[in-house]
């Protein structure tokens, strides 16, 4: 099968315009006629259902939560970009698009980058009418930043909150339509297979979490806005229940999964501290504009913080890129904090940590300055650590954050399954192979109110659908099938527990397939998930039964699905043998240590075809071209 | 430093809304540098091991932001460390040979699901009821075209920050979901977006509310202290001005 990206052609800035004229339209009094099914109510869900609702779409919306306002976007902090240029400082949607394929390491497709920094500003737009309090300079209009690297003040943010006010915008204008019965919601349901008819998608089937219930539902177009898989690796920032299991068994049914080994280790994260340890806690990358990082110069040094003198501090990321200093992107941050540890300049307990340090922001600018931008984040870290951050540096030490890669999809949002959508962190398309600060925000929501309400309507208008119910027999299998699988995990009654297996893989997961990767690492990971993986379908314990409130079984589900990704997510790994944002080979770096791309071989988006569990899947390429951000080195000396 | 405590946990149980429930004691020791959920999660592993249900609790972000945990610990929603989340509460605020005693939110508006786990529906259909402003996608002014002073913009967003854990219910010897429902009604109302619909988004929150089955505020500030956003009892003064007004006119 060759992928077609259906990038419209004219010029890049013409692109999108064009596409929304060229597209044909659903008529309005036929809207109500088509069901429309959206999976997850983060950002992109929310964001989505809302906008198809208000459209006149019969949409129906499925969370495993009990509520769509707890969908993990509510966790983001920093901000939102967008290329208003309100700071007057050289910003627009050009320079924007420039940042972030050049800071996606050029393997992100051009025509969506574009398109999404052209709609950014109608995101801001749109989200202060719904009344959205984002932070104000004392003339009352909106206040900007400038966060992760970039050299314009281009963030709108509210508080350290920018995520919840976003998400909370998003999930009232969704119960606006709850309201008026344009969408109908469905907390606490998990997705639990993708349902196709005559190729194309056609419902899904999930399980009421109360009851234990497997119920069926059709629909004209699913969208699954299921977020990223970097619970993979057990320890991450991201909730405990995001999964990959939606986007999983929706390639196991045809949709190709791209570029699973660009992952985003995050800097600043509050270390590791223990083996009970459920996840860890971002600690917003903001803090980089005041905060400076370093080390001690001496390996071992064990003083306190206090103690050590100036001339006796590394700091690394200034000495290093003079030009960025702190605020380099995030996977040269993370890279750099593993360098100096490794070489045995870590602080802390476990010597994993690098600091943080306020000491001068707080002597320039006053605490309360410092407390106005970064109070909830210090309170944050002092409840978590016991320390108190405006008296001792903090400690950070990078974690895993986002994921870039994902569903496969063309400039339609579509994926390889006529019919299925993908939005927000669960496709691939904008990223590249590094997402930068505030964009993840953006991406969600311009997908949501501003991409799909038109590529969908196209969908639509140009495909004949014919009426399927429920009671038709790929319903019937995909039901029985998941039934089955339900039962197996209840009937092990092995040994060990589901978040042992979890934890197992995990570690395999941030050793060979983390920060740095190698092919013999990689190759060693291929041969162990195998192992956990048959060890867990021997030996798991799944306490209780299906037909009630089973958090275990929920688990159980999430973690065999992670079983069977890794090892895509490793393949992945093992064929990009360059390096290039988030992904590092350390077979493929510059005299200097840092990631060096092979565009000659390399410039493509790999995107797998599923050939079962344990097999080797099929890899398919979409070669990218860059015709408007030259092909360049990036450096940020 | 970190070090090792012995706890004893007198927690909940209960199968599901319609059976009853009763409490159930577990032994644990714990590392003060875990969190409270974390040292849930030792338990919970040691019973699934030896074949035992673990105890349900409903968690997700960890971060405190969310709003799906919480449970009432020693007669206080969410633990003894103000404006903190359970999640966010960490067992060094504990001392070894504690007792803690672990019950879910409860409420007659908010029916227990299973163990510490609650139906908390009734917020979602309150917001229903006009948590929103009117708005739909596309069409809308610029960002800037209307100036919000810096002072409204804050306390907007101090009334923003409720996450919905419904520990202000909890806590609440009526059982009133006022602190909610007001920090949404002020967070609207104190913004020029909100306007239009000031009154009637009062009024209509506040009928849906009681249809719910919440109780009456009687000023006891409960919710305040229990709230781990801090959010304010001065939002249900604004709301009830609002309502009063929307009866008016």
């Amino acid at each position: 099968m060759a992928l077609d990206a259906k990038i419209p052609s004219g010029p890049i800035a013409e692109k999108w315009s064009k596409h929304k004229f060229e597209m044909k339209l659903v008529n309005p009094a036929n809207k109500r006629k088509y069901n429309i099914i959206v999976v997850g109510t983060g950002l992109a869900g929310a964001s989505a259902a809302a906008s198809l609702g208000e459209l006149g779409y019969n949409v129906k919306a499925f969370c495993f939560q009990d509520s769509p306002r707890r969908a993990h976007s509510i966790a983001a902090q920093g901000g939102i970009n967008a290329a208003k240029n309100y700071a007057n400082d050289g910003d627009s949607i050009h320079r924007l698009f420039y940042d972030t394929v050049k800071g996606g390491d050029y393997r992100a497709r051009e025509a969506n980058v574009h398109r999404l920094a052209e709609v950014s500003c109608n995101i801001i737009d749109q989200c202060v009418a719904q009344g959205v309090p984002f932070a104000r300079e004392y003339g009352g209009l909106l206040d900007n930043r400038s966060f992760g690297g970039a050299q314009v003040s281009r963030t709108f943010y509210a508080r350290g909150q920018t995520g919840q006010q976003l998400l909370l915008g998003a999930y009232s204008a969704l119960m606006k339509e709850t309201a008026k019965g344009t969408v109908k919601m469905f907390p606490r349901r998990e997705m639990l297979d993708l349902v196709v008819i005559d190729d194309k998608a056609r419902g899904i089937i999930v399980r009421n979490l109360i009851t234990g219930e497997l119920e069926r539902h059709e629909a004209d177009a699913v969208l699954l806005a299921t977020g990223g898989y970097g619970n993979v690796f057990y320890l991450s920032t991201n909730a405990i229940g995001s999964n990959v299991t939606a986007a999983w068994r929706a390639h196991k049914k045809g949709a190709f999964f791209a570029n699973p080994c660009y992952t985003q280790i995050h800097p600043t994260c509050i270390p590791v501290h223990g083996d009970y340890q459920s996840k860890l806690t971002l600690m917003s990358e903001s803090l980089r504009n005041d905060g400076r990082v370093w080390v001690p110069k001496k390996k071992g040094d064990t003083r306190a913080p206090k103690d050590i003198p100036e001339s006796e501090r590394e700091y690394y990321l200034e000495n290093r890129y003079p030009s960025f200093g702190n605020l380099v992107p995030r996977d040269i941050a993370s890279r750099n904090a593993k360098s100096v540890c490794d070489d045995g300049l870590g602080v802390g307990s476990t010597q994993m940590a690098v600091y943080l340090d306020f000491a001068d922001a707080i002597k320039r600018l006053g605490r309360d300055s410092i407390e106005e931008k970064y109070g909830n984040l210090f309170e944050m870290y002092e409840r978590i650590t016991g320390e108190d951050p405006y008296a001792t540096p903090m400690m950070i030490y990078p974690a895993v954050h986002y994921t870039m890669g994902g569903l496969w999809v063309d400039y339609n949002l579509q994926s390889t399954i006529p019919g299925m959508f993908v939005l927000g962190e669960a496709n691939f398309s904008d990223h590249g192979a590094n997402r930068l600060g505030a964009s993840a925000l953006m991406q969600g929501l311009a997908d949501g109110y501003f991409v799909i309400p038109y590529t969908l309507g196209n969908y639509l208008a140009t495909n004949k659908l014919e009426k399927v119910t429920t009671e038709h027999p790929e319903f019937v299998a995909a039901e029985a099938a998941q039934k089955e699988k339900i039962e197996k995990l209840l009937s092990i009654k092995g040994t060990r527990t589901v978040d042992s297996f979890h934890r197992e893989l995990g570690m395999v997961m941030w050793d060979k397939c983390g920060m740095a990767r190698t092919e013999e690492g990689l190759k060693e990971a291929l041969v162990r998930i195998p192992q956990i993986r048959d060890e867990f379908w021997k030996n798991v314990t799944v306490t209780g039964s299906e037909g009630e409130f089973n958090q275990v079984l929920e688990r159980a589900g999430r973690v065999a699905d992670f079983l069977e990704f890794a090892e895509t997510m490793v393949t992945d790994a093992l064929n990009r043998k360059e390096s290039c944002g988030g992904h590092f080979r350390e077979e493929s770096q510059t005299e200097e240590g840092e990631a060096k791309r092979d565009d000659e071989n390399f410039c493509h988006v790999n995107a797998w075809e599923y050939q079962g569990v344990g097999m080797t899947p099929i890899l398919h390429k979409e070669a990218l071209s860059f015709e408007n951000v030259p092909l360049t080195q990036r450096s940020y000396k | 430093m970190s070090q090792k405590i012995n706890l004893k946990l007198k927690v909940w149980r209960q199968k599901n809304t319609s059976s009853s429930g009763n409490f159930e004691t577990y032994k644990v020791t714990t590392d003060t540098d875990a969190s409270f959920l974390e040292m849930l999660d030792v338990v919970n592993e040691e019973l699934i091991v030896s074949g035992k249900e673990p105890i349900a609790f409903d968690h997700d972000c960890r971060e405190g932001i969310c709003g799906m945990c919480g449970a009432v610990v020693n007669g206080q929603p969410h633990g003894p460390q103000r404006k903190t989340t359970l999640c966010q509460l960490h067992m060094r605020k504990f001392k070894d040979g504690d007792s803690i005693v672990l019950e879910p939110f409860r409420a007659r508006a908010m029916p227990v699901v299973k163990d510490l786990v609650v139906d908390r529906s009734a917020f979602d259909r309150v917001v229903q009821a006009g948590g929103y402003v009117s708005v739909k996608t596309g069409g809308v002014p610029d960002a800037n075209a209307i100036a919000i002073s810096k002072e409204n913009s804050d306390l907007a967003m101090d009334a923003a920050q409720c996450i919905g854990c419904s520990a202000c219910v909890a806590a609440c010897p009526n059982a009133s979901a006022m602190l909610f429902v007001s920090a949404k009604v002020s967070h609207l109302a104190l913004l020029p977006q909100g306007q239009p619909e000031r009154h009637s988004r009062a009024k209509q929150m506040v009928m849906q509310m009681d249809k719910e089955g919440f109780g009456n505020c009687s000023n006891e500030y409960e919710c305040e202290a229990a709230c781990p956003k801090g959010i304010s009892v001065s939002n249900i003064a604004r709301m009830n001005r609002d309502y009063l007004k929307a009866g008016l006119s």
